[in-house]
């Protein structure tokens, strides 16, 4: 049996990059619209990131940059595409006041980091840097002002350090293949 | 490290919700092989949390608390944790089944962990689409294949089904592939819906992460007045706009009215808490509830589950049954709520008594009570379809059924019917339909310029026998 290491503490749970906007209820349709869903290869669903909503995003994001949203982002349907495009388009960890049920387990499963900070939408402008720590559960501004949201906790990290649940589920197969 | 390759599903099922997914690609043998992983995580995680939380040893813990604790083997699990829980009980519908069989396979899983805790369902049976036909075969090989429950042709809706089949029982972790899972919670389970991925990692190790959530508790008192069903007193807590307050919580309904509630009754409260956004609605286990599951269990009574009263609930709200009058939610939201009154007289083409919110034996014996000796208004159908072969049967047994049919009404096998519109009974644009189901989105009854009312089996008889919705207390 090979345990999980508990990597946590070794990997910076802090992410600095640029803001990109957007507001409340943004539903998967916004995020991943439903004609590209037949699309299979992950690196091609990140040309379709929140082009719901036209192309700034997928323009111009660079990889580490950070999505900041208001209340219920990810309402709608269940697609998984959803956080895979945003993962893929580059968005190292999306920002908002809370988050739509189901969107939250497929971030989780596919190893997207969220973070829960309700202050976080009034405070940033696009294209602010900002500094997130999921650890302490904070956002810090452009003026270097701290928002405080909700912690992520040991066991979401742990997941998301290996890549989320899914991935998690596949390395724990591993071991027995060989064994 | 696996490649991650895409799987493209069964010839285009579904509607659009679960269309693809991140699969792996194994010659592993499944069985339990990640649980110690698992297990080593969570040691890892509790191992790190603070040990002293100042004075909590006394505070009580609510159902879920409860149920989340014992399926993680722990003593106690506070909100906002995570834990792994074990599933007693996963349901995989017609409706996204093929995707979950995909994502399955993906996973490089070959066999489910416990092949008499995995069940497929086809809600929507008799197929009416290629496309559906298509998915249940599948379905039916995969069934076999693994050697689980997939015997259930034309039996009914899963709620129901998986009841009458013994595999539900207070304080079970259940998953389904459906939104309305959530319905079980009336059993005293914490039932949730889950995406394709949730559902096959949980077929693979046979446990799954959940937050644990907060609870939001009514404590329901007063009984209902006549003519006045618990979809009312539902429609009446949407309409409040505590929808919002559900959001990501627990529900719990209890109270000296929720205690002396019929079991149909129970699965109404808890069916409608995925309307306020809650992860699970459930309802405490009453006398008639534990009879009614031991009938299932072969005799067997099974242990019942209840919050501590020192539980700490993050919202208490009380309410009055004996206030709750006829209420409507117009189209098209579910928390446009009404009362009767201010829509009567709204013409209608379709009246449809059935769905898991609204197609039990109670809910046929009231619009029957009704309809007993009258006719269906002239230019309106009335679509009857219980939610299952057993409520078909008892409701037959006991002359309601007869009595709805003389009424002039359509009567069919149990299933969905018309209910997201991807079966019988959907609507053309400009019509209008009242229904005892649970959704009315735009779109959701067949054409989206059609306009879909949701009201109690005693105002969708009123209604029909007059072809424009009326309050039930006026016929
Ligand atoms: S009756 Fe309607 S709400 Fe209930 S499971 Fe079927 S489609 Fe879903």
């Amino acid at each position: 049996m090979t345990a999980i290491r508990r990597d946590r503490s070794s990997r910076d749970w802090t992410f600095s990059g640029r803001v990109w906007k957007y507001g409340d209820n943004v539903n998967t349709d916004v995020i991943y619209p439903g004609v590209y869903l037949e699309i299979t290869e992950i690196s091609e669903m990140a040309k379709y990131a929140m082009v719901g909503e036209g192309e700034r995003l997928v323009r111009g994001a660079r990889s580490g940059d950070i999505l900041v949203a208001g209340h219920n982002f990810g309402c709608g349907s269940s697609r998984e595409h959803a956080p895979l495009a945003l993962r893929e388009a580059g968005i190292a960890v999306v920002v908002a006041g809370s988050f739509a049920r189901i969107f939250y387990r497929n971030s989780l499963n596919v190893g997207l980091p969220l973070f829960v900070c309700p202050g976080a939408h009034d405070a940033v402008r696009e294209g602010d840097s900002v500094i997130v720590d999921l650890e302490q559960g904070t956002l810090t501004d452009a003026a270097g002002r701290v928002i405080k949201g909700q912690a992520v906790n040991e066991y979401e990290l742990a997941l998301l350090a290996q890549g989320g649940a899914v991935a998690s589920f596949r390395s724990g197969l591993a071991p027995e293949s060989s064994g | 490290m696996g490649a991650l390759l895409g799987y493209p599903f069964a010839p285009g099922c579904g509607r659009g919700d679960y269309d693809w997914i991140v699969g792996f690609q194994s010659s592993t043998p499944l069985a339990r092989s990640c649980l110690p992983d698992v297990s080593m995580l969570l040691y890892y995680y509790n191992m790190s949390r603070p040990k002293s939380q100042g004075g909590s040893v006394s505070r009580g813990l609510t159902i879920s608390q409860k149920i989340l604790a014992r399926g993680s083997d722990r003593d106690r699990v506070e909100p906002g944790e995570v834990v792994e829980a074990r599933i007693d009980l996963g349901v995989i519908l017609d409706k996204v089944g093929p995707h979950v069989v995909n994502a399955f396979r993906g996973l490089g899983a070959r066999k489910i962990w416990d092949s008499s805790r995995i069940l497929i369902n086809h809600d929507m049976i008799p197929a009416s689409t290629v496309r559906m036909a298509e998915n249940q075969r599948m379905l039916n090989a995969f069934g076999e294949e693994q050697d689980i429950d997939c015997g259930m042709f034309g039996e009914g809706i899963y709620h129901d089904v998986v009841v009458d089949k013994g595999y539900v029982r207070p304080g079970y972790v259940i998953i389904v592939t459906d939104s309305h899972a959530v319905t079980l919670g009336g059993y005293g389970a914490f039932a949730t819906g889950v995406g394709i991925s949730d559902m096959a990692m949980a077929m693979a190790k046979g446990s799954l992460w959940f937050k644990v959530p907060a609870t939001l508790r009514y404590e329901i008192s007063g009984t209902l007045p006549g003519r006045v069903a618990a979809k009312d007193l539902m429609l009446q807590l949407l309409g409040q706009g505590t929808a919002a307050k559900a959001t990501y919580r627990a529900v719990e309904y209890g109270g000296p009215s929720v205690e002396s509630m019929s079991v149909d009754s129970r699965l109404v409260l808890a069916n409608l808490s995925v309307e306020q956004g809650a992860k699970v609605g459930i309802v405490e286990p009453n006398e008639a509830t534990m009879a009614f599951l031991s009938e299932r269990l072969a005799g067997e009574r099974p242990e019942s589950v209840t919050s501590d009263p020192n539980a700490e609930f993050a919202e208490l709200i009380r309410m009055d049954a004996s206030r709750v009058e006829p209420l409507i939610a117009k189209p098209h939201s579910p928390d446009n709520v009404v009362a009767v009154s201010e829509v009567a007289g709204t013409r209608v083409d379709q009246v449809f008594l059935g769905t898991c919110n609204g197609g039990r034996g109670e809910d046929l014996r009231a619009a029957a009570r009704i309809l007993e000796g009258r006719r269906v208004a002239r230019g309106t159908r009335l679509i009857v379809i219980p939610t299952s072969a057993r409520v078909a049967r008892e409701t037959e047994a006991d002359g309601t059924m007869q009595v709805l049919r003389e009424a002039g009404a359509i009567c069919c096998n149990a299933n969905c019917g018309p209910c997201f519109g991807q079966h019988q009974g959907t609507l053309a644009p400009g019509e209008v339909c009242l229904s005892t189901g649970n959704r009315n989105f735009q779109g959701r009854m067949g054409s989206n310029q059609a306009f879909v009312y949701l009201g109690s089996p005693y105002t969708a008889a009123a209604t029909a026998l007059n072809g424009e919705i009326t309050d039930p207390r006026e016929v």
